[in-house]
């Protein structure tokens, strides 16, 4: 009860930053399972890539993985929490990884500004992309965004700079799990507390209802760009991670099926389900090469699979929840406010019930 | 208040408002009645900015609002509780009210609000923590209405908010409008419960394709043989 007293007072000093419900129940989940399974896990893996013999073909595969979660997580943003759906995802990838691949190949920059710098671009060409494209809506916004993402694949292909279709080689091998690791953190820890905050808020009531939040006020063009900037800029650091880990890119890497596939782990995970989004680019990263056995066939098992899962939970593997909500702190309603006095225990509902008379009047009046 | 003059809106080759004029007073419940598709919904869309006017003017205290974006106008003091309800589903109630607060900045004044609109709505404070989608109708219009109110407008649109509910709760709905009039703020109703609008209202003004075709102050409207037959249910005693 005291604890219920106590939460109440601290909704109340503060009713507009961070979301309330959604406070509490990370109050609540901060203690327990996920968060620990989610730390040991990550020591684990840690202390796995300290051993002198390990296999750099699993190495390989958890920084392509690590990729994968920081593109899914940046799509998900754009299509699960703002609710616009952008199928062009690759191309700022692209943008982030030739940017950050041509200053660390040819102008000697150090990892970390490369990347930075290809965020960056990725995230101006997302601005420049979103503001127009965002005035569409669904199946237009789809087709725009996907025409987008084609354009700048075949600008990459066309100009000099970039290599053209041979591609750029010689990238320098930076990319570590080290480095995976913490621009993945980084990047959910921005996302999953952008989306507790006001603005986080913002977005979700765009999803929800865009004709409800305009009429509230909420400036949603503003909001949308913002998603799709941020989302893009992400995925500019995924690009660049890629770039550096593989050391070689061509445009066709960064091809309208690369965007699918991001957008196969961001609907596989859930829509709006950040930790379903990071869960799903794992399974889709690593269930190729655990289905190496199969040989030819792996693909049509990946296929099958893929099917199954989306007829038994359509809403993707998580649907619109996170891991904390599912391994116990679901949040179950519970009454916190009560009215003062007289007004106690009773509703507008009852005390309409009660005064039958307003409506015997109205029958009277129909008769 | 707020004075609309000589309106037109087109939806590409559709005619909605032909030259629409009409006038809020400072603490009025004006009222908008009419058929479907007479325009009433388009009137309170373009005086909130979601649509745009070919030509006429809106003005809301001498400053024109027909150039301006929704948020300004949700700024200026006036806002709109759209047809059909429109909560936020998968939000809780008091994300949602929240959400009404977002073009305010006073934090205090928020929370006070926030205690008042469970005043006023009992049921949303027992279901501050519930998400919205599962309300029933009229909790749903309860909480659209409280959610306009948190942005503490001077003027409140109101788009059909007996709608699709049981006639009980369409009671309690026009009580609370009273209410909340009572309260200083002033409302443009839009509605097809004719009946109850007229109950209401100070003044009436009856809409049909898009025209202005009876106003007045609302008992007189709804003496009128023509809009009792057309809109009351002919000889209702």
């Amino acid at each position: 009860m005291s604890a219920n007293k106590g939460a109440n007072m601290d909704e109340n000093k503060n009713p507009v930053g961070g979301t309330s419900t959604r406070r509490t129940r990370w109050q609540k989940a901060i203690q327990p399972t996920v968060i620990v399974i989610a730390v040991v896990l990550l020591v684990a893996l840690n202390l796995y890539i300290r051993r002198p013999d390990v296999d750099p073909y699993i190495l390989g595969v958890l920084c392509l993985t690590g990729i994968n979660m920081i593109l899914a997580a940046g799509l998900n943003l754009i299509n699960g929490f703002t609710g616009q759906f952008s199928i062009g995802h690759a191309g700022f990838m692209a943008v982030g990884a030739y940017t950050a691949a041509l200053l660390t190949t040819y102008r000697n920059f150090p990892f970390l500004p490369a990347t930075v710098l290809g965020a960056l671009a990725a995230g101006m060409m997302g601005l420049v992309v979103g503001i127009p494209a965002l005035r569409l809506r669904g199946d237009y916004l789809a087709i725009v965004t996907l025409g987008f993402g084609e354009i700048i694949r075949v600008v990459i292909n066309n100009i000099p700079i970039t290599g053209g279709a041979q591609g750029l080689v010689a990238i320098p091998g930076y990319t570590t799990f080290y480095w995976v690791e913490g621009w993945l953190i980084l990047i959910l820890v921005l996302i999953s507390n952008l989306i507790r905050s006001g603005v986080g808020r913002c977005l979700l009531a765009i999803r929800e209802d865009e004709v409800a939040a305009t009429a509230l006020g909420v400036d949603t063009t503003f909001y949308k760009v913002l998603a799709f900037t941020i989302g893009a800029a992400s995925a500019g650091v995924a690009g660049s991670l890629y770039a550096h880990q593989i050391m070689y890119i061509d445009p066709s890497v960064f091809g309208f099926f690369k965007s699918i596939e991001i957008l196969i782990a961001v609907v596989l995970g859930g829509l709006g389900s950040l930790t379903g989004s990071v869960l799903a680019a794992g399974l889709l990263t690593a269930l190729p090469e655990l289905l190496r056995g199969f040989a030819e066939y792996r693909m049509i098992v990946y296929s099958a699979l893929l099917v199954l899962v989306m007829l038994i939970r359509p809403a993707g593997l998580l649907g619109q929840l996170e891991a904390v909500d599912i391994l116990g702190w679901r949040r179950r309603p519970r009454p916190q406010w009560r009215t003062t006095g007289a007004g106690s225990g009773s509703d507008a509902f009852a005390a309409v019930q009660a005064d039958l008379t307003t409506t015997d009047r109205l029958r009277g009046a129909s008769k | 208040m707020l004075t609309l003059e000589g309106l037109h809106v087109y939806y590409g080759g559709i005619h909605a408002l032909k030259g629409i004029s009409l006038m809020v007073e400072e603490g009025e419940i004006v009222t908008l009645i009419g058929a479907n598709g007479a325009g009433k919904s388009t009137t309170l869309r373009a005086i909130s900015g979601l649509v745009r006017p070919r030509s006429g003017r809106i003005l809301f205290e001498q400053q024109p609002l027909h150039t301006l974006p929704a948020d300004r106008i949700v700024r200026l003091g006036i806002t709109h509780v759209p047809e059909g309800r429109r909560v936020f589903a998968s939000l809780s109630v008091r994300e949602n009210l929240q959400l009404g607060a977002y073009s305010r900045r006073d934090r205090g004044e928020i929370t006070a609000d926030l205690h008042r609109v469970y005043e006023l709505f009992p049921r949303l404070g027992e279901r501050q923590n519930q998400s919205a989608g599962t309300l029933s109708g009229g909790e749903q219009q309860m909480l659209a209405i409280g959610r306009a109110l948190m942005a503490r407008p001077r003027l409140l649109l109101l788009d059909e908010p007996s709608m699709g509910l049981a006639p009980l709760l369409v009671m309690e709905i026009f009580r609370i409008i009273k209410e909340i009039n009572h309260g200083g703020t002033t409302i443009l109703l839009v509605e097809q419960n004719a009946n109850q609008a007229l109950r209401v209202a100070h003044r009436a003004y009856v809409l049909q394709s898009g025209e202005i075709v009876r106003e007045g102050p609302a008992a007189e409207v709804a003496q009128d043989p023509e809009v009792r037959r057309a809109y009351l249910g002919g000889d209702v005693a």
